[in-house]
């Protein structure tokens, strides 16, 4: 329950989804950093990050997914977030994050 | 009411998440909200996240030292750290939402000082040896009057 789990789905050499099921937090966070870093480096692919099964993240979880962003810009690769729950949802509007990263809560919109 | 509880940790990653849940269990006890209760984790978190990562610098010898007071109107948080203290001012010129900056000027780092300030109700921070947060969440006694409470969960549309 404390740890997090990061499933890999290499759907198409050119896509790269992650299924995370957990909480992102100070210990988690240099796994997450390290997986999405490798995916967003490969010039012109596509990372997915699929949070619906996040039940907690915090100030750290936010700033890897600033850094892959940040990475993704200058390898020419596109970051993703999508599932995230309104708990998630909620701090990256706080902290403003929902200018800049890329979200498609699909789910959440089909429900309304 | 008035109870203090207490707890040291090592200042290590690995205990942010024990911490957690310590004070998950002592806010439920007070009766706060859900979504309160997770507003009071992510606050304890950052604060301990940052005595982790600043205070002691890459030696493994640190602790940090959390006091939970129980109030009648309200829950105090106090985090503290005796190691390196940070400039707060300085600190928190450099950190708060992301409005109008590009993904370049964006600091990874800065968001958990404004973090910590949204979610509570009052914050001080002292930085004279090592560094204390002292956090404060108040409990709204309306909404967990008991006689209300099964009232209260009923969806309201």
């Amino acid at each position: 329950m404390m740890n997090l789990q990061i499933q890999k789905k290499n759907t198409d050499d050119h896509i790269d989804e992650l299924v995370l099921i957990g909480e992102v937090d100070a210990y988690t966070a240099p796994k997450l950093k390290e997986t999405l870093l490798e995916a967003a480096q490969k010039q012109g692919q596509k990372v997915i990050v699929n949070l619906s099964g996040v039940q907690y993240m915090d100030s750290t979880g936010l700033g890897v997914f600033v850094g892959a962003l940040k990475s993704s810009q200058q390898s020419g690769s596109t970051l993703t977030l999508t599932g995230m729950t309104e708990r998630v949802e909620r701090l990256f509007e706080i902290t403003g994050l929902t200018e800049v990263i890329n979200i498609e809560n699909t789910q959440e919109e089909e429900a309304r | 009411m008035s109870d203090i509880i207490e707890m040291v940790i090592p200042a290590k990653p690995d205990y942010v998440g024990v911490a957690r849940l310590t004070v998950s269990g002592i806010a439920s006890r007070m009766g706060y909200t859900f979504d309160e209760i997770e507003d009071i984790k992510i606050a304890v978190s950052e604060a301990i996240t940052n005595a982790v990562n600043h205070a002691y610098g890459t030696e493994d010898k640190g602790e940090i030292h959390l006091s939970f007071g129980m109030y009648d109107d309200k829950i105090e948080i106090t985090v503290t750290d005796k190691g390196k203290s940070f400039d707060v001012e300085a600190t928190k010129l450099s950190t708060g939402p992301v409005n109008g900056k590009s993904v370049e000027q964006i600091n990874e780092g800065g968001l958990g000082l404004f973090l910590i300030e949204t979610l509570m109700d009052k914050v001080e921070i002292s930085d004279e040896a090592g560094v204390v947060v002292m956090m404060t969440k108040y409990l709204n006694r309306d909404e967990v009057d008991e006689s209300v409470d099964q009232y209260k969960s009923a969806p309201s549309q």
